[in-house]
This record gives C-alpha cells, sequence and structure tokens, in this order.
C-alpha cells in the first residue's frame, strides 16, 4: 500500500452548467494534517465532502486507504456505483466533523458517542457507554454525558461531534470548517482537541478559515480557487515569499480584518 | 338525572378511550410504515402510500365504516364489531398521521442523516433511530390534535354495532326521554377525556428533549 491515506484522482464535480471542481488530483499523506484552504465557494468543502462520499464526483476517483470510494469500474472499464455494503465497509475508515455539528438532538452526548457503537458494532450498551466515556474523557466532556445537544455551548457540541466520530476508531479525520459556526471565544477548545489528535499522528484532512491553525498544525496547505487546485506544499514554503499572488490576495483579507499576525 | 344513569355512561365511555387508543396506536405504526413506503424510493410502495393516503383521506369515515361493516360479510369474514371498529378507524386516522409525519420527515435536517451516514447507519437504521423519533418530536402537536379528533371521531362506530359513549346515550335516551341531560353529560365526559390527553400531550412536549428542531 502507498503511504498515502487517501488518493484524489482527477476529480471533477459539476452542478448543471457549473464546474465546482475542476480536475482536482491530490494526495492525503497517512499520520499528517492536510488544510484544504480558499476563498468561500472555491470548491473546498465540496472537495472534503467528495472524499466521505457525501458528495458524488461527476468524474474522478478517489482512493481511501488504496480501496475506491463511491464509484468501481467493472470488467468493460464502465464507472458504477459502489454497492450501498462496500461504501458502508470503506467510509468506516473515515470519521467525519460538520460545521454544524449534526449531533442527534434527542439523544444525550452519551447516547450521540454511543448510539453507533451499540448499533452497527453490535456492542451492548454497557460496553458502548463504556467505550463512549473514554472519548468523552478526551474531549473534556466527561460530566457532560447526561446532557442533550441544545443544553451544550456550541463548541461542546463540536467537541462532542468529534467524539462520536473518535468512538468509531477511523483511520482518516475530515473536518468541514469545524470552527466556522462558533463565537471566537469557542473556536479554541475545539481547534486545542484538534491539535491533540494531530500530536497523535491522525490522519487529518481539515477544510479551515483558521489560517493561524493551517500554518502551525498542518503538515501541508492546498489552496483552492474556482474549482481548481492551484497549488499543495508544506506552509513554510505556501507562506514565505514571494507568495502565489492569488494566495496573496487571499491573505489580504484576513490582514484588512486583523484576524491573523501569522501572515 | 341519576347517577345509575351517569355510571352507565362513565362505563360506556371506557369503550370509547379504550377504542380510539388502540386505534392511535396501530395508526401510528400504519403511519410509520407509509412514511418509509413513501421515503423507500421504490415506486410501487410510493404510488401504494399515495392511493391509501389520498383514499382514506377523501371518504367520510362514516362511509368507510358502513363500507367496512357491508362488506366484510360479503367476503366471509367473521369478527366482533369491537375489531371491525378499530380496524376502520386504524386505517383512517393512518392516513391523517402519515400525512402530519410527512412534514415532520421533510424536517429531518439533512446533515442528521449525514451523520447517520457516516456513522454506518444503514438506511433502515438512520429510519428508526433517527428520522423517527425526530419527526415524531416536530409533528407531536398534530399528532395530538390527531387523537382528540379520533376520540370524538370514534362515536361513529356506533354503525357497525360497538356500544360505546354516544351510542349509550342514544340508548338512554330512548328509554328514559331525557335527551338534553344525556346528551350534556356525554359531551362533558368526551371534553374532560380530550382535556387530559392536551394536558398529557402539552407536557410530553415540553419534557421531550429537543423538541422545535434545536
Amino acid at each position: 500500500m502507498s503511504d498515502n491515506a487517501i488518493s484524489v484522482q482527477h476529480l471533477v464535480k459539476r452542478f448543471g452548467e457549473t464546474t465546482v471542481l475542476d480536475d482536482i488530483s491530490l494526495e492525503i499523506p497517512r499520520g499528517q494534517v492536510s488544510c484544504l484552504i480558499g476563498p468561500s465557494g472555491s470548491g473546498k468543502s465540496t472537495l472534503l465532502r467528495c472524499m466521505a462520499f457525501l458528495e458524488e464526483a461527476t468524474d474522478g476517483s478517489i482512493f481511501i486507504e488504496g480501496a475506491p470510494l463511491g464509484f468501481v469500474y467493472d470488467g468493460a472499464g464502465k464507472r458504477q456505483r459502489q454497492s450501498a455494503t462496500d461504501l458502508r465497509k470503506v467510509r468506516s475508515q473515515i470519521g467525519m466533523v460538520f460545521q454544524q455539528f449534526n449531533l442527534w438532538p434527542h439523544m444525550t452526548a452519551l447516547g450521540n458517542v454511543s448510539a453507533a457503537l451499540r448499533r452497527v458494532r453490535r456492542m451492548s450498551k454497557a460496553e458502548a457507554e463504556e467505550k463512549a466515556m473514554v472519548q468523552l474523557r478526551k474531549v473534556g466532556l466527561e460530566n457532560r454525558a447526561g446532557h442533550y445537544p441544545s443544553q451544550l455551548s456550541g463548541g461542546q457540541q463540536q467537541r462532542v461531534a468529534i467524539a462520536r466520530s473518535l468512538a468509531l476508531e477511523p483511520k482518516i479525520m475530515l473536518f468541514d470548517e469545524p470552527t466556522s459556526a462558533l463565537d471566537p471565544e469557542l473556536t479554541g477548545e475545539v481547534l486545542n482537541v484538534m491539535r491533540g489528535l494531530a500530536s497523535e499522528g491522525m490522519t487529518m484532512v481539515v477544510v479551515t478559515h483558521e489560517i493561524g491553525f493551517a500554518a502551525t498544525v498542518g503538515n501541508q496547505i492546498s489552496f483552492l480557487d474556482q474549482g481548481k487546485l492551484l497549488f499543495t506544499d508544506a506552509p513554510s514554503k505556501v507562506f514565505a515569499k514571494p507568495r502565489h499572488p492569488r494566495l496573496e490576495q487571499f491573505l489580504d483579507t484576513y490582514l484588512d480584518r486583523g484576524a491573523s499576525t501569522l501572515v | 338525572m341519576s347517577w345509575k344513569l351517569f355510571n352507565l355512561l362513565l362505563e360506556a365511555s371506557l369503550m370509547t378511550i379504550f377504542v380510539s387508543t388502540v386505534s392511535i396506536l396501530i395508526g401510528l405504526v400504519l403511519a410509520i410504515l407509509l412514511s418509509a413506503a413513501n421515503l423507500s424510493g421504490i415506486r410501487p410502495l410510493q404510488w401504494f402510500a399515495k392511493f391509501f393516503i389520498s383514499f382514506f383521506r377523501g371518504t367520510p369515515l362514516l362511509v368507510q365504516l358502513l363500507l367496512l361493516y357491508n362488506l366484510l360479510p360479503v367476503i366471509g369474514v367473521q369478527i366482533p364489531s369491537l375489531v371491525t371498529a378499530i380496524i376502520g378507524l386504524s386505517i383512517c386516522t393512518a392516513a391523517y398521521q402519515a400525512e402530519n409525519l410527512r412534514g415532520g420527515f421533510e424536517g429531518v435536517p439533512t446533515g442528521l442523516v449525514e451523520s447517520a451516514d457516516m456513522a454506518g447507519f444503514t438506511p433502515v437504521q438512520t429510519f428508526f433511530h433517527i428520522r423517527v423519533p425526530i419527526a415524531l418530536r416536530l409533528t407531536l402537536p398534530a399528532l395530538i390534535n390527531e387523537a382528540i379528533l379520533i376520540l370524538k371521531a370514534s362515536s361513529l362506530v356506533s354503525v357497525v354495532g360497538l356500544i360505546e359513549l354516544t351510542r349509550m346515550a342514544q340508548n338512554l335516551v330512548a328509554s328514559t326521554f331525557m335527551p338534553l341531560e344525556i346528551y350534556a353529560s356525554a359531551g362533558l365526559i368526551y371534553l374532560v377525556i380530550n382535556l387530559v390527553v392536551a394536558t398529557a400531550g402539552r407536557q410530553l412536549e415540553r419534557r421531550l428533549p429537543g423538541v422545535g428542531g434545536k
């Protein structure tokens, strides 16, 4: 097997006439943090959602740990939908954290984290809840286990969502703008959990507007603009001057807002 | 009016409560199955659900009950009037509850289904563990409303020969000639039952976590 956890090859995504992703090829190395940055509408979230098959690409392929995701080619070279069972198997290696948390509102924090352990992994209630508590402790929320999502702050909800993904022991974690829906003072607690995960060697793909996080935690940064992947490189190279003119322009909008001292 | 008469009405109201409760619950199960058919993406199932709902919403309950009552002997089915009443009411309320639930199912945020997909749930698991509980919470006020309507509509099942509150009242009026007292008492009993249902419904709404799309 190659060293790459995810391999994206010539990915194209069109919504009707609009091309959202234009021939994207990208390798996500194992055990590293890969950040996708770019202006809104650049296609970075769509690319991440394709990596979880929450969006179906129009053309091209994605491999997760060497296995095709979503589509397979039959003997005649014709592209076909993967069976639901195979899709679930490939997906079981991926954890996904959403911008809107997407916790199930009728379950407690503990219920959210243990649900799939019980229903999918067929663990007993006691065993599932024990494993779930380990994850809640890891994100610092063991004392909120009995709370419903509506009783938690946004930052706490996102940490429960991370715990819910981690409970299934994925090899890869995808983060879709995990702090964009949070008040600024709550982003820190979520980013800290993500830093902890990165230091444990989790393979992570992060779509983010947190340029500081990308620069300090990221091992590789990909810059997308208008559906095209302009470049992928180490942060030290990406942010070193002279910069790509389009990136310079993008970073200027951050400086204008005084949001970053780093760039 | 004597206590003896009032007691007879109260006893008959137990039948009203029993027939309505059982029908509402069976109707809810049928409504969830109709919703599953609608969401299944399987065309014949969707057609069946649509036909079922439009037929039973589009014809009067009284006509449905009379049809059922006269149809069963023709096709050689002999069942007690209690069962006939429950079948008739269940099927009718299933159509209405399914239509109420449709709005609830449409209100389940896509993201909650996506997170279930990512957690490895099968579509059937997602339906029962995520979609149904959330849809039920979103439509709880409408479902309580439907329960009250069915409690009142159960007065129609006397046409299949079941003695419930309304039929008992009619019988007592025939033998005592006290229509005002007896019908007013029957109305009062219906009112009290429905106040209890409405209050219980509001309590349930308040206590269930995650109501209101939160």
